[in-house]
């Protein structure tokens, strides 16, 4: 078991979900039981994999490799390096969390769980490739069951968020596939191997066009202004669980993917595209601050808040220093936890009260005190108060750009005041002022609330006061992209 | 190699021709109609697994004096003809509408088309080859009209008639001009056509020609319009085929004549082409998005796939031309089960209106579920059939260097995935309107898991495909 650690990972979910499919339709006991086991598994061989993790090898770990379609060079190929595995570690946990969640979904849960599953497994296989070929199908089959998650249980637009989604991702992915094919057929021989593709060293025209071509596909994914636009209406008509795993997961396979394939592969092309980066980057991080400030929906104004904080993991990466890179890989981590926390609360209360207009509420920190300290908790957390994580590496990603352009980073110093104000600004309204008659009966947090909420918490404190304990697991790994880039150190 | 010695090499083909016959016996005999199509079914399987007399890893063989060819590429379309043919016959026999005094000759309409097929993949002069796509085409025009009460299928079999006609009259015309050049029929001496500098334009003028004939059969814009009302108005069992067969064996022919006849002008007619693949898919996709019956939306999609194949058949190169045939195959097997769902849905709701499947999920999750892998797959969403032979065509275009048709393609493939979703989303996302319990008659729920599992195995274990093609094209 241990030699097929990564695989194990991976598939569990899906094992899980064909279980799932067998489960009599009604008992709904039995699916959510055996679906929170699948994710709890996954979760344990995770930690497993964690136990075996050696932080000081630089290369991949734990690989996978047997030959899959032979004609195309094709390999069923898995590795996790200090890049990959924070993400899959997010992963494995958000996906139990929100499972978990994911209980007050009430109509048609064996269809549910079966997508819900699939989907993890699709993510864990997008962040442990080591084939293109299979990178690309990982990252096609996480599409679908998003597409349905969305659609069957989201909001009243769900149908429009859904396919809107969809088309974006796809478009996007369709013209990665035509990087990857470039790619393939440039290297000699032919490959879709990260190894030999990393160290092929193309020609810098060509590293353009396909930097390019797979830009398209990840920066609709992070999303990166301008192609953002799917995310607010995904995100506000996904249902709580799969709002989470798309703000918590999905928008880091964009910005993974940068650090993984487009970076190594193409190091001229990336030094080439800095300064757009780094633009867009500040556009999405003042952009997104703006437009999150001016919402009275309590959920989009969250996923608003998402395209600023991922700008922060571009600017991180446009930054090419050992600072901005770190940075970059921790934001997102970090902001996985985060907002996956936010939209959690976002749930909560829209559970009970049915309405996510900010305005409408009041004073609810005398109604519901747990609640309250927690969304607080999370509030700062996400504007970045130092002692919690989402400051260390914002922090980080401001400190490597600084060298990088004093500009960008004064620029992107805008998005934090934007986040102060805009997450204060819902405190107020929501919290604070009159107790507005119409929540007076409204119930404090559950216990399956919180279960899902305090291992965020316990995260966000410990990164926080004690970085070192995630950044020891990246660093050299990061190392060794930075000197791929030619970045300093 | 003349006539007598030829025959033992043509055993397959004369067995599928006696069980032809044998069945139109059979019809007047038995009572059950339904024993012709198992009886038919059986045929086409015996036909798929006839051991092969001669040894074709070494020279292919000119049978009847050169008039069919017989290599490892005859072959592979021969068992692809017969397995898509049992494939429908077993969709036929339960399909409503068929009725049983009738049904016996359909059947044996289904085998004879059948040989008509296997004589266009083997065809290697031009007689041969226009004597075959109008055994063919002639087929097709009576399985079209073959609901006799239907006034719409009567006019989509003579609205096919007459533009089929037209079509092979241009292509007539394209192949007289040939043997007027190169003074004969064998496309192995229109070759050398080459060396003969004055005939340069006639040879392209009449290959221009040839590709309006097989244009029509692959539906190719701007030659797809009888495409949407044949498809429609057909019955499901023969849209399904028409979908698949006749453009499969169009494209073997199409690939047989450009290789064989006109290589050494590729140079003219891969740009040509290249803009014909654009237009067909652009074509296809932007109509099929208004559509709102499943087989006319499926009939706009399946031109869509002939402008995706024809990127194989443009670049012509490494991967192009085995991504041809793997294309076919997993768009057998993909439209085949779509077209399977079609017909199990009309069956109960007698509508193909896109709206009776509103709710499908519910109604019947087995069906939704596998008409959603169908799209998905027609959508080449991994790992499924239709991914990999999307694959194959993006491949063959970087390789070949075609970046606008790579790039028209991704934007096709996006704008496709739109209407296959359409009829997702109305499976699962809309309420149903009809609580009507879908029927699982037995002939076509194995057809539908055969299908169901050849999706799967094309997408997630291609390499054993791939192989079967290589072998077809001696690579």
């Amino acid at each position: 078991m241990q030699t097929h650690l990564l695989s194990w990972i991976t598939f569990t979910p899906l094992a899980g979900a064909l279980l799932v499919l067998l489960l009599p339709k009604n008992n709904s006991r039995l699916i959510k039981s055996v679906a929170t086991a699948a994710t709890l598994l996954t979760g344990a061989l995770t930690v497993k994999a964690l136990t075996l993790f050696n932080a000081a090898e630089p290369g991949f770990q734990m690989i996978e490799k047997a030959v899959w379609i032979p004609q195309f060079n094709v390999h069923y190929y898995l590795g996790t390096d200090g890049i990959s595995f924070p993400m899959v570690f997010l992963t494995a946990l958000i996906s139990i969390l929100a499972c978990i969640g994911s209980f007050g979904i009430k109509t048609r849960e064996k269809e549910y769980y079966f997508l819900y599953l699939l989907l993890e497994t699709g993510m864990m296989g997008t962040f442990l490739a080591l084939d293109l070929f299979l990178f690309y199908i990982f990252w096609e089959v996480v599409l679908v069951p998003m597409y349905f998650l969305i659609g069957i249980w989201g909001g009243p637009r769900r149908e429009y968020a859904a396919i809107k989604f969809f088309l974006y991702t796809l478009t996007g992915s369709m013209f990665m596939l035509l990087g990857i094919l470039a790619l393939y057929f440039k290297s000699e021989p032919h490959t879709f191997d990260w190894v030999r593709l990393a160290n092929a060293g193309f020609d810098p025209g060509f590293q353009k066009i396909v930097f390019l071509a797979l830009f398209l596909g990840f920066a609709v994914k992070v999303p990166c202004f301008p192609f953002h636009t799917w995310l607010p209406d995904a995100h506000v008509e996904a249902p709580t669980p799969i709002s989470v795993i798309l703000a918590g997961v999905l928008l880091k396979m964009g910005t993974y993917g940068f650090m993984r394939f487009s970076y190594p592969f193409l190091p001229d092309a990336a030094e080439w595209f800095r300064p757009a980066l780094a633009i867009l980057a500040v556009i999405g991080i003042v952009y997104g601050g703006f437009v999150a400030f001016a919402q009275s929906d309590f959920k989009k104004m969250v996923a608003y808040s998402s395209v600023s904080h991922m700008g922060f993991v571009l600017l991180g990466l446009a930054a090419f220093t050992s600072d901005g890179f770190n940075g970059a890989l921790l934001q997102m981590f970090n902001h996985g936890t985060i907002t996956a926390g936010l939209f959690l609360l976002v749930g909560v209360l829209y559970d009970r009260a049915h309405t996510r207009d900010m305005g409408a509420f009041g004073g609810l920190s005398a109604v519901t005190p747990v609640y309250a300290g927690i969304l607080i908790f999370f509030s700062l957390a996400s504007l970045g108060l130092p002692g919690m994580s989402g400051f260390i590496s914002e922090f980080m990603t401001l400190l490597g750009s600084y060298t990088y352009s004093k500009l960008f980073t004064g620029l992107a110093c805008i998005g934090i005041i934007l986040a102060a104000a805009y997450l204060l600004t819902m405190i107020r309204k929501v919290l604070l002022g009159p107790v507005n008659d119409k929540w007076k009966g409204l119930t404090d947090i559950n216990l399956r609330e919180l279960i899902t909420l305090v291992p965020l918490m316990a995260f966000i404190l410990w990164i926080g006061v004690y970085p070192k304990v995630i950044l020891s697991y990246m660093a050299s790994s990061v190392q060794v992209l930075l000197a791929s880039v030619g970045g300093v150190s | 190699m003349n006539a007598t010695e030829s025959l033992r090499y043509f055993l397959p083909e004369l067995f599928l021709l006696s069980g032809a016959l044998i069945s139109l016996g059979l019809d007047l005999f038995v009572r059950n109609k339904k024993l012709v199509g198992f009886f038919a079914v059986l045929v086409l399987l015996g036909t798929a697994v006839f051991p092969q007399v001669s040894d074709l890893a070494g020279k292919p063989l000119e049978l009847f004096y050169g008039f069919f060819t017989l290599d490892a590429y005859t072959c592979f379309f021969r068992v692809l003809t017969v397995l898509i043919l049992a494939a429908t016959v077993l969709i036929s026999i339960s399909y409503r509408e068929l009725s049983p005094s009738e049904e016996g000759e359909y059947y044996t309409l289904l085998l004879l088309t059948g040989f008509g097929l296997i004589l266009m993949a083997a065809s290697t002069n031009l007689l041969m080859i226009f004597l075959s796509v109008e055994f063919v085409s002639l087929m097709s025009y009576i399985l079209t009209g073959f609901l006799r009460k239907s006034h719409k299928a009567k006019e989509a079999a003579m609205k096919y008639l007459l533009y089929g006609s037209a079509a092979s009259g241009i292509m007539l015309f394209g192949m007289s001009l040939v043997f007027g050049a190169s003074g004969s029929l064998e496309l192995s001496i229109i070759r050398n056509l080459s060396a003969t500098a004055p005939f340069y334009g006639v040879t392209l003028i009449a290959l221009i020609l040839f590709l309006v004939g097989l244009g029509f059969k692959i539906s190719m814009a701007p030659f797809h319009m009888w495409a949407p009302d044949v498809y429609e108005a057909a019955p499901t069992p023969v849209a399904a085929f028409l979908t698949v067969a006749p453009k499969a064996l169009g494209f073997a022919l199409m690939m047989r004549v450009l290789s064989t006849g006109f290589l050494w002008i590729n140079w003219k007619w891969s740009p040509l082409l290249m803009g014909l693949s654009i237009l067909t898919m652009t074509v296809g996709n932007v109509t099929a998005i208004a559509q709102t019956n499943i087989k006319r939306l499926l009939a706009y999609s399946s031109i869509a796939q002939a402008g995706y194949i024809l990127m194989g058949v443009c670049t012509f190169n490494e991967t192009g031309v085995p991504g041809v045939l793997i294309y076919l195959v997993a768009y057998a097997f993909t439209n085949l089960g779509a077209f399977t769902v079609v017909i199990m849905v009309s069956n109960s709701t007698k509508s193909d209106e896109l709206l009776s499947y509103a709710g499908l999920a519910k109604r019947a999750p087995f069906l939704a579920a596998s008409l959603t892998v169908f799209m998905l797959s027609l959508a080449g969403i991994p790992p499924l059939a239709g991914f990999i032979g999307k694959f194959y065509v993006f491949s063959s275009a970087i390789q070949a260097g075609y970046l606008t048709l790579a790039v028209a393609a991704a934007v096709n493939s996006a704008i496709a995935a739109f209407y296959y979703f359409k009829v997702v989303r109305l499976m699962y996302l809309v309420p149903e309107e009809t609580p009507e319990k879908i029927p699982y008659p037995l002939p076509l729920t194995l057809a539908l898991g055969l299908l169901l599992i050849g999706t799967f195995a094309v997408g997630l274990a291609p390499s054993v495909f791939i192989k079967a093609v290589q072998t077809a094209l001696f690579v």
